[in-house]
């Protein structure tokens, strides 16, 4: 009964950051048809520029519960600007090109971004502690779980609903509905396809990046992680279903807890877990799990 | 002459839509058969059907007394069936020599070869040969992408028939050529099918051609035969005039008022409303 | 005809120059190009599913599965035989390729591409949690031999290289024969027109599975060959960036001749091992940027900038 819940929370906590970050590839994808694996960086941007952020703030004595404002927002802000940058620098040449062709050229960026925030960072990991243990435990069941967990999955679950208003209810996000729709007739309508391009871009590298932030203090931040990252919400992604956002929670969902199952169950497994489910929803349901299947083009 | 081809009311319907009800037909070895109706009327759905890419809502199409419903196209090429397309499909990356050597090699019934190479000498000579037959082999070098319209109908028909089949559907051979070369293309295509003997049935919207080369017409109406039966005879009939071919002066030269005809007939206040072109 | 000759008489002049230079080059040299042309055996076989339209990011799957094969029946069989390590690692290449493949035929473009990514990425994720095998950190591959004859140590490597030389050029000449025949050519006809060729009565799902397991047989040699040359394997060989790197080699490259994906090895590896010397935290951007610039100004590969062909007859990405 224990393992249960502590299964059960340890995958809504994984798949809470895990969502945020594949929703913003799943839109990115919805809308402009591109598998951003670049994505992955956003996230490592974002992560390592709270955990500098946290780094400074805390030695320079602030007041310790405003560094949440501090951290995500920075770690947002650079984020968007490092996606407009990739966008509008390197993307915007590319359009039209073939699916295919537009991963590789995201993982290009992916290699790129991965090397400058080498530069920029350096080699070591960056430890951020002080939000997480800042915000305490609380017991449930007798099982001790992190108040900042918790308050992730909070988070997550807000912006999840605002991305479900801002699509649903709202008049840009029809616009945006459309467009993933079908972009030519959008733009036969008279939609600036373009504008909704950066617009969605900028929403989807925040995206990453507060997913990044979000989890900094929870992990030591160093090379790789964008590389680990993209992988797992490319994943989600697929099982879900591209362009789907909430496929994108559903599949965060499954993986988190998968994941956290294999863990206490068979550990051997815990790695390929999510790739087994991708396969598997890959052979079946190729489309992604919420996602209405394409009419067949041949 | 022995029957070809028979279809027994075959149908295909898309949800609500209707794209062919209850067709009926008999086609005998070595016949010429002319398929008219205006767009939509049903005509590539059932060429479609005939040829396994389209699985019929009901009915069951027959070849040669062998039932054929709902065998795949690979299926349906083996036993002897070859078509061209509406819109010619071509590779158009590779040279037109190559297109055909491509569709003689796989055509040719044999296991493709993991090393026997395919640009030989004879199989060279074959392919030049063939597309002799339908004058482009002038064109041999170049790209199929680059080729001008009717040399890659011509194309498409060729590869349609160099492997010999039994029964050859042409879907709109003419269609996108410009008028002038109309008669020319169909005469060379008409050349090679009745020089190899094998039963041909094509869809074409042009009257003059349809009387000039088949001996027979199927008239094809939302979904349905309306008429069936030796050319002049169904062309002359009310029906056909007054459903296809009053549509089919239209289109050569005249906006096409189809809608007319279906609101018409769906309609029957509208009947009076919507004018009637008068025709002599 | 000429054309094919012309390639199979470069291939054996390289084959001439890689064996004859063999005594006098550097060791780090013969190491580089040994590495390269096992990578370009991967490449090879990405080149034959891209010229029948389909992109795998996940050879890495059999390159990690053909070196793995040799090490773990080197290690735990005690056959230390190249020839017969080498069918090892082919025959488990082949029979995970057989099965895999028939659902992998069905797929096409980014479903296709995302497939077998996943599939390599299961691999990795069974080798990386297999303690007996070492999990991440991978094992060593025992020095090979030949019936019975064991180099001596430092003759080892050039061992190696010879005999990666003479089946990497062996391999690209019998692809080369494959390219020129009807399943080669079957292989363009269904990327360009998937319909035409099903009415020619041909099954592309057919020719694609076949051509599968091809990709997957070269990509085996390939992790074997690698295997014998490092003298170590580990999962990171199945991890997908692995897979990417394959596929860089490729556009590198070009797929407009067998030669070209071992070029492309060749200059990955080469941009590779001089990154890593003088500037290594930049190693990943210089690729990344050398990429972008390919495929924004050269997606046919660096192949196309030598080659005499006419612009219609490379391959386009």
């Amino acid at each position: 009964m224990d393992t249960l819940l502590v299964v059960l929370i340890d995958g809504i906590v994984y798949a809470s950051w895990l969502f945020v970050v594949a929703a913003g590839l799943t839109l990115i994808y919805g809308v402009m048809k591109i598998l951003n694996m670049a994505h992955g960086s956003l996230y490592a941007i974002g992560a390592y520029t709270a955990a500098s952020l946290v780094g400074w703030y805390f030695a320079a004595g602030y007041v310790p519960w405003a560094s949440y404002l501090v951290f995500i927002g920075g770690a947002t802000v650079v984020g968007v600007a490092a996606g407009v940058l990739v966008e509008r620098g390197v993307l915007r040449l590319m359009y039209g090109s073939d699916e295919v062709v537009m991963i590789l050229v995201t993982y290009a960026i992916l290699l790129i971004l991965e090397d400058l925030t080498k530069l920029v960072w350096g080699v070591d990991s960056y430890y951020s502690y002080q939000p997480y243990s800042l915000l305490g435990q609380t017991n449930i069941a007798h099982i001790p779980f992190a108040n900042y967990d918790l308050a992730m999955v909070g988070v997550a679950g807000l912006i999840g609903l605002l991305l479900w208003y801002g699509l649903n209810r709202t008049r840009r996000g029809k616009i945006l509905r459309a467009v993933i729709h079908d972009r030519e007739m959008s733009s036969a309508m008279g939609i600036n396809v373009t504008r909704t391009y950066i617009i969605t871009f900028m929403i989807g590298s925040a995206l990453g990046a507060i997913a990044g932030g979000l989890t900094a203090p929870t992990l030591s931040v160093a090379p790789g992680l964008g590389i680990e990252v993209i992988i797992l919400a490319f994943a989600v992604v697929v099982i879900g279903g591209l362009g789907s956002v909430g496929g994108a929670a559903f599949g965060s969902l499954l993986v988190g807890i998968g994941r956290a199952a294999a863990v206490q169950a068979f550990p051997q497994i815990e790695l390929l877990v999510i790739y087994v489910i991708m396969a598997m929803v890959l052979a079946i349901r190729p489309q992604g799990l919420f996602v209405a299947a394409a009419a067949r083009k041949i | 002459m022995p029957i070809i081809l028979q279809t027994r009311s075959l149908s295909k319907s898309f949800g609500a839509v209707i794209a062919a009800a209850d067709i009926n037909v008999t086609v005998n070895e070595q016949e010429i058969v002319g398929v008219i109706g205006s767009n939509g009327a049903g005509k590539t759905t059932f060429i479609n059907m005939v040829t396994g890419y389209l699985k019929p809502s009901e009915g069951a199409i027959f070849f040669r007394d062998r039932n054929i419903t709902g065998l795949s196209p690979r299926q349906v090429t083996r036993t002897g069936i070859c078509r061209s397309f509406q819109v010619a499909q071509l590779f158009p990356e590779l040279t037109v020599l190559e297109n055909m050597l491509v569709a003689s090699n796989m055509l040719s019934g044999r296991p493709l070869s993991w090393q026997r190479p395919l640009k030989t000498a004879a199989a060279i000579e074959a392919a030049r040969t063939s597309l002799a037959e339908y004058q482009i082999e002038e064109y041999a070098e170049t790209l199929a992408a680059t080729l001008p319209q009717g040399v890659r109908k011509l194309l498409d028909i060729a590869m349609a028939t160099v492997g010999k089949p039994a029964l050859l559907l042409l879907d709109e051979p003419t269609s996108g050529v410009a008028i002038e070369e109309k008669f020319d293309l169909m005469e060379n295509i008409m050349e090679v099918v009745q020089r190899s003997g094998v039963t041909c049935l094509f869809v074409e919207h042009d009257m003059e051609i349809i009387s000039k080369y088949a001996s027979r017409v199927i008239a094809f109406y939302e979904g349905r035969i309306i008429a069936d039966g030796p050319t002049e005879q169904t062309l002359a009939s009310p029906d056909v005039k007054e459903f296809i071919i009053g549509t089919e002066l239209h289109r050569q030269g005249e906006p096409p008022e189809t809608s007319h005809r279906s609101q018409a007939s769906s309609n029957p206040e509208a009947k009076n409303l919507i004018p009637r072109p008068q025709y002599s | 005809m000429r054309k094919a000759d012309k390639t199979i008489i470069s291939l054996l002049v390289a084959l001439v120059l890689l064996l004859a230079t063999s005594p006098v080059l550097p060791k780090w040299f013969s190491f580089l190009i040994a590495i390269s042309l096992a990578e370009g055996l991967v490449t090879l076989g990405l080149v034959v599913l891209k010229r029948a339209g389909l992109i795998s990011f996940g050879q890495g799957l059999y390159y990690c599965l053909g070196g793995y094969a040799v090490g773990i029946v080197g290690q735990y069989g005690g056959i230390s035989n190249a020839l017969a390590l080498i069918l090892c690692a082919l025959v488990v290449g082949g029979l995970v390729s057989a099965l895999v493949g028939l659902l992998l035929c069905r797929y096409r473009d980014i479903f296709f591409a995302m497939l077998t990514l996943a599939f390599s990425m299961i691999l990795y994720g069974v080798l990386a949690n297999t303690a007996s095998l070492g999990s991440t950190d991978g094992f060593g591959v025992v020095p090979i031999g030949f019936f019975g004859w064991h180099p001596a140590s430092q003759r080892l490597g050039l061992v190696v290289y010879l005999l990666i030389c003479v089946l990497a050029v062996g391999s690209a000449m019998l692809v080369h024969r494959y390219f020129s025949a009807g399943m080669g050519w079957a292989g363009e006809a269904i990327r360009e027109n998937e319909i035409r060729v099903e009415y020619l009565g041909i099954s592309p799902q057919k020719i694609l599975y076949f051509k599968y397991i091809v990709a997957a047989l070269l990509a085996a040699l390939g992790g074997a060959l690698a295997a014998f040359a490092s003298g170590h394997v580990d999962p990171n060989m199945a991890y997908w960036t692995t897979s990417g790197d394959f596929v860089f080699m490729m556009l590198l490259g070009g797929s407009a001749n067998v030669a070209a994906p071992f070029i492309g090895a060749f200059i990955f590896e080469v941009i590779r091992t001089f990154a890593f010397d003088f500037v290594p935290y930049t190693w990943h951007m210089i690729l990344g940027i050398v990429l972008l610039l390919i495929i924004l100004f050269q997606p046919n590969g660096l192949w196309a900038l030598f080659s005499k062909l006419s612009k219609k007859k490379a391959g386009v990405v």
